[in-house]
């Protein structure tokens, strides 16, 4: 048999279709997950996130029930509709995983994160700082002279906002929570 | 706790009377010092045969032949560190595969974790994406309860190899050995379908001119009964079957309604049915890359169905329609009472029309190669094991390559559980430890193991583990020298440039065998084929049965890289322009 003309290099699609099919439009959800508090729980989820190529941006994890032995991690993640689904059931197959909820699609949702935000600064800098904190309704938790740490508490789009605002005027380290969500509403409405 | 539920024992007695409780007659394994006291325990008692093997990687492969070949769970016990790792591909290849085995692995003592202690390998983290759960143990009093669950979560659902990590100290201290029963499980995977899904599929099965049932591994993984009810609604609806590589014989080969395994290499019909079907009904299949080819062309006119027990199967590669999460048992045994109840309607009329076209496609023979006189072609060496073994009580493995597809294609299968081949990882090196695996649940059937040369030298020490234990597997070795199926893909798609894909410095098979007190056959002339095959079947011991074939044959049909189910090469037709640029880079 002889062989096929091939152009070297080409890698446009195969039957391993490299086009990815699922280039759609691409979404934000945050999922609540609550686990079985055994060790090696995150590193599971964290693992599926990372072995199947999924993206991660905000990750929080405490317990939530210490008798139960249940924590709660809620995840930020992004991607089409259908790799937001697979991610779902993904998350459904890790053996202690008990529930997971897509707080994006179940209706509404509160989320809020806590940002430190160390702020160095004299004069006109610093009372500016102080006063937008004031506006975003961050408290002060540490002062020297010379420097304040704010403590704020909100969406993260707040506290995006808020982090702008401070780097010109002397920020010098930022913590952040990340994402801790609930639905609205009693669960017993629903 | 009920009295009587519980008991004092060492850990290490505990592993032993787990495995007991559970059923386990086997064990698959290699010792090392992290699991010492696990051996004295077994050493101590006469109720499970341990099989010594010659490298960790065949114990978990012998378990995962005997798992898929008895229908119970596989067990492998190895040490901590190398044994651990070596462990790796056999559970990476169980968890593609969905077979249910466990293995056990010692870990150094619960102080030593983390000071990087002898032979010491963070092992829960190394297997943790290639288990479908695993544990690290740290007290003995927990050691009852996690084994029992590791066979619950590995039998349970879609199955799964599953690893319990147990250090040294956990198995010399004693603790409470606590029951199978106590306790119960939270983990319950859904068995029953929702009846709407499966109403809506019985409204579809009535109404569709063009059908096709597309099952696979999972009509095995549900066990025995499900193929039953398969057979019968197949037989009852007069719809066309076909199966992937991993479910073959769910279905038997010699139905009037099978139109062959599907995929890459399946035969013509099946894959034509499948692009021109107006339903397709897949069972327990996981539309693999290896089925669907080009995506945004595969079977574009069909509405599909779903039956799956794994939420993340459906809707990953292709959306369908009809979604069914549940085990196949439970929601054929549905389907078939409510396709039933509203009178058993099909679309005869149209179906039997569809089947003229299928019988068209059936005549092309796809199957057809150009025999020899003078060399063996492995098509002519397959027909012949089959002609000569397919009434005999046989089980089949297989290695890796162009052998492999061409046992799924000339070997028939009657009956689900005989058919052993690594399909999702595509382990070479896989069927001969589960060759011995098979045989250790079967010590009385044929079993036959359809190798390639290259794959069969990856395992090849445990031609020692068979010597060991009587085990009279037969190594059926098309012997191409060549590493065939790369061979096939650097002739069609990288311009017959042959880099590294020959099998040189190759041993002598026959001294080989004898090396190890087996029995060698050479087999080079098509005419002696029959003869030195029967000669394989009647030695009562294991033999290497070398069969020199045809170097060059390549394996067909196969539907080339970046091309649809209907552009498909077959046999003798000219290649010529058949695969694109772009197909060239897939593997
Ligand atoms: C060289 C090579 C070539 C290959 N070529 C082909 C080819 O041409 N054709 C081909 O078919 N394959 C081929 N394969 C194999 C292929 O890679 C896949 O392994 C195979 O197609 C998958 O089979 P499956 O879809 O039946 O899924 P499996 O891997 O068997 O998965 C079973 C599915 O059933 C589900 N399931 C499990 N238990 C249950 C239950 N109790 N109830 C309901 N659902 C359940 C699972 O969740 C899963 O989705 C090839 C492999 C190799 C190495
Ligand atoms: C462990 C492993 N390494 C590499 C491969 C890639 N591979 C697939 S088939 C094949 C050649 C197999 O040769 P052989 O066993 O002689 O079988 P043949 O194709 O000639 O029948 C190779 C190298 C693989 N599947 N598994």
């Amino acid at each position: 048999m002889s062989p096929l003309k091939i152009k070297k290099g080409s890698s446009s699609h195969s039957a391993y279709n490299l086009r990815d099919p699922n280039a759609e439009v691409i979404e934000r959800h945050t999922l609540a997950v609550v686990v079985e508090n055994e060790p090696g729980v995150l590193a599971r989820v964290i693992g599926l996130f990372s072995g199947r190529g999924y993206n991660i941006e905000s990750l929080t994890v405490a317990e939530i029930d210490h008798k139960g032995h249940s924590s709660r991690i809620t995840i930020v993640t992004t991607g089409t509709a259908h790799i937001i689904e697979q991610i779902r059931a993904q998350l459904g197959r890790i053996i202690p995983v008990h529930e997971v909820h897509d707080l994006t699609v179940e209706g509404a949702a509160v989320e809020r994160e806590l940002g430190l935000f160390k702020v160095a600064g004299e004069g006109e800098k610093r009372v500016e700082a102080l006063r937008l904190a004031d506006i975003f309704r961050a408290n002060v938790v540490d002062t020297t002279l010379k420097s304040f740490v704010f403590e704020i508490t909100g969406t993260p789009e707040k506290i995006d906002a808020f982090a702008e605002l401070m780097r010109p005027l002397g920020l010098e380290e930022v913590a952040r929570t990340g994402v801790a969500a609930l639905s609205r509403g009693s669960v017993s409405e629903s | 706790m009920t009295k009587g539920q519980t008991s004092t024992m060492t850990g290490a007695q505990m592993v032993v009377q787990a495995l007991r409780d559970q059923g386990v007659d086997t064990v698959f394994g290699y010792p090392g010092g992290a699991v010492l006291p696990i051996y004295d325990a077994i050493f101590q008692q006469n109720e499970i045969k341990h099989v010594l093997v010659r490298h960790e990687q065949g114990a978990v492969h012998a378990a995962e032949g005997y798992a898929r070949a008895t229908g119970k769970p596989g067990v492998a016990l190895v040490t901590s560190g190398p044994g651990a790792t070596n462990a790796v591909t056999g559970l990476t290849d169980a968890l593609m595969d969905s077979i249910p085995i466990i293995v056990l692995t010692g870990q150094v003592p619960t102080f030593m974790i983390g000071s990087d202690a002898f032979q010491e390998a963070d092992t829960v983290g190394i297997t943790r994406p290639c288990t479908k759960h695993n544990w690290l143990v740290k007290e003995t009093d927990k050691l009852s309860g996690v084994l029992h669950e590791a066979f619950h979560v590995a039998t349970s659902g879609r199955p799964g190899p599953v690893l319990v990590d147990i250090p040294k100290d956990v198995q010399f201290a004693t603790g409470e050995y606590t029951k199978k029963t106590a306790n119960k499980s939270r983990y319950q995977p859904k068995l029953k379908g929702d009846i709407d899904a499966i109403t809506d599929l019985v409204k579809a099965i009535e109404k569709a001119k063009r059908p096709v049932f597309y099952t696979g591994g999972g009509v095995i993984n549900s066990g025995p009964a499900a193929s039953q009810l398969l057979r019968e609604l197949v037989d009852a609806t007069g719809f066309p079957i076909t199966s992937t590589l991993m479910g073959l014989g769910a279905y038997p080969a010699s139905g009037d309604q099978w139109i062959g395994m599907l995929g890459m290499h399946g035969l013509y019909e099946a894959n034509m049915a499948m692009h021109d079907c107006d339903l397709m009904i897949n069972i327990g299949a996981r539309f693999d890359d290896r089925i669907t080819g080009r995506l945004d062309a595969f079977s574009p006119r069909s509405k599909k169905a779903h039956i799956d027990i794994d939420a993340s199967s459906i809707n990953k590669v292709i959306r369908v329609d009809i979604p069914i999460l549940g085990d196949v048992g439970h929601v054929l045994e549905d389907l078939l009472k409510v396709w039933k109840s509203r009178g058993r309607v099909t679309d005869r009329e149209n179906v039997a029309k569809w089947w003229k076209e299928i019988n068209t496609w059936r005549k092309i023979d796809c199957l057809g190669f150009k025999n020899s006189t003078k060399t063996i072609k492995p098509q002519y060496a397959l027909q012949r094991l089959e002609a000569l073994t397919k009434d005999m009580d046989r089980y089949i493995c297989t290695e890796v390559g162009q052998h492999q597809m061409w046992a799924a294609q000339y070997l028939g299968f009657e009956a689900p559980n005989r058919w052993m081949t690594s399909g999702g990882l595509g382990t070479m090196g896989y069927g001969f430890p589960a060759s011995i695996g098979v045989q250790m649940g079967h010590p009385d059937a044929l079993v036959i193991n359809v190798a390639g040369e290259a794959s069969w030298l990856m395992n090849m020490q445990e031609l020692g583990t068979a010597m060991q234990y009587r085990l009279p597997v037969k190594q059926f070795i098309l012997n191409n020298e060549r590493l065939g199926m790369v061979r096939q893909w650097q002739e069609l798609l990288h311009g017959e440039r042959y880099s590294q894909s020959w099998s040189e410095a190759l041993p002598d098979f026959v001294k080989l065998a004898e090396a190890f007190g087996a029995k060698g056959i050479l087999c080079s002339d098509p005419a002696d084929l029959d003869d030195a095959i029967m000669e394989m079947i009647r030695h009562p011991g294991p033999v290497l049965f070398d069969c020199l074939v045809e170097k060059h044959e390549n394996c067909f049909p196969m539907i080339p890289s970046g091309k649809a189910h209907n552009e498909m090469l077959l046999g003798e037709a000219s290649t010529k322009d058949a695969i694109d640029a772009d197909g060239a880079v897939m593997v």
